[in-house]
């Protein structure tokens, strides 16, 4: 049985949104933006840029802290990193060690 | 504030949650032998007031590459065990990074449920673009590591399962 939303299943839906992944290129570009900069790039009222930076914010991938009076809206790239190290290193890890084989297996065919 | 009314923000933030106490949080930041476990590794050395001295040694595995002994060096600012840790920031290994001086880097530690540590790495890079470039992973095609995300990535994989990644 699956146990809940885990940490990963949050990154996976945040970055399941076409709006949510402009919204992280955006930040990417430039950081620390406020939410009216970050409205300004987008064809959206303003609630619907909050609701789609509460996820990102719900899954870590975005954090806002202030400044002044300003909130600036952060890219936190850790829990991509995070699924980087812990899954898809895994997959790959074996895809490459299975290519090393397969090298070997033809080399000692050729000799 | 540019005409455009853009603000230019030169602070990364890096955040990760940890299945491990403030407390051992703390220690791995500011203890040597856990700072060499994890990420870029080599002993930290901390005097734990403001205007004590920060040392970052280069690790064995950097030494033995030709790296001097002292990588980074830096000032605390504030020392708030087991919260809130300040220092002043300086890449001394390569000469551009550091003619680009001193940046302020903060530690965050905040308790939260069910045993999960929220730990906030803020690092004001004011003036300091090729640090900047370094401390977020741009060049880790080039080895030299990937920055903040991967350090930390390191630190909750050792403290979650008393292994760093590559170990």
């Amino acid at each position: 049985m699956m146990a809940g939303m885990t940490d990963d299943d949050r990154v996976f839906k945040a970055l399941a949104d076409p709006t949510r992944r402009f919204l992280l290129d955006r930040l990417f570009e430039r950081d620390g933006r406020t939410l009216t900069e970050l409205e300004a790039e987008l064809e959206m009222t303003r609630f619907g840029v909050m609701k789609h930076l509460r996820v990102l914010e719900e899954a870590g991938l975005v954090v806002a802290r202030r400044s002044g009076r300003a909130k600036l809206h952060f890219l936190n790239p850790v829990p991509i990193r995070l699924i980087h190290d812990r899954w898809i290193d895994k997959y790959t890890e074996r895809r490459v060690s299975a290519l090393a084989e397969l090298k070997t297996e033809l080399e000692e065919e050729m000799a | 504030m540019t005409s455009t009314g853009e603000t230019t923000v030169t602070t990364q933030v890096y955040r990760v949650h940890i299945k491990a106490t403030p407390e051992a949080i703390w220690d791995a930041i500011t203890k040597p032998e856990w700072t060499d476990k994890y990420g870029y590794g080599g002993r930290a050395e901390f005097d734990l007031r403001p205007g004590g001295a920060y040392r970052g040694l280069a690790s064995e595995s950097m030494r033995s590459a030709g790296a001097p002994e002292v990588a980074v060096d830096g000032e605390v600012v504030e020392a708030d065990p087991p919260r809130k840790l300040v220092t002043t920031w300086r890449m001394v290994m390569d000469p551009e990074m550091a003619a680009e001086g001193f940046t302020r880097l903060t530690w965050e530690i905040e308790e939260g449920q069910g045993g999960v540590t929220k730990l906030t790495v803020i690092h004001d890079l004011e003036g300091a673009p090729k640090l900047a470039a370094l401390v977020s992973g741009e060049m880790e095609d080039m080895g030299a590591g990937g920055g903040w995300s991967w350090v930390l990535s390191d630190l909750k994989t050792l403290l979650e399962t008393g292994k760093p990644l590559e170990g």
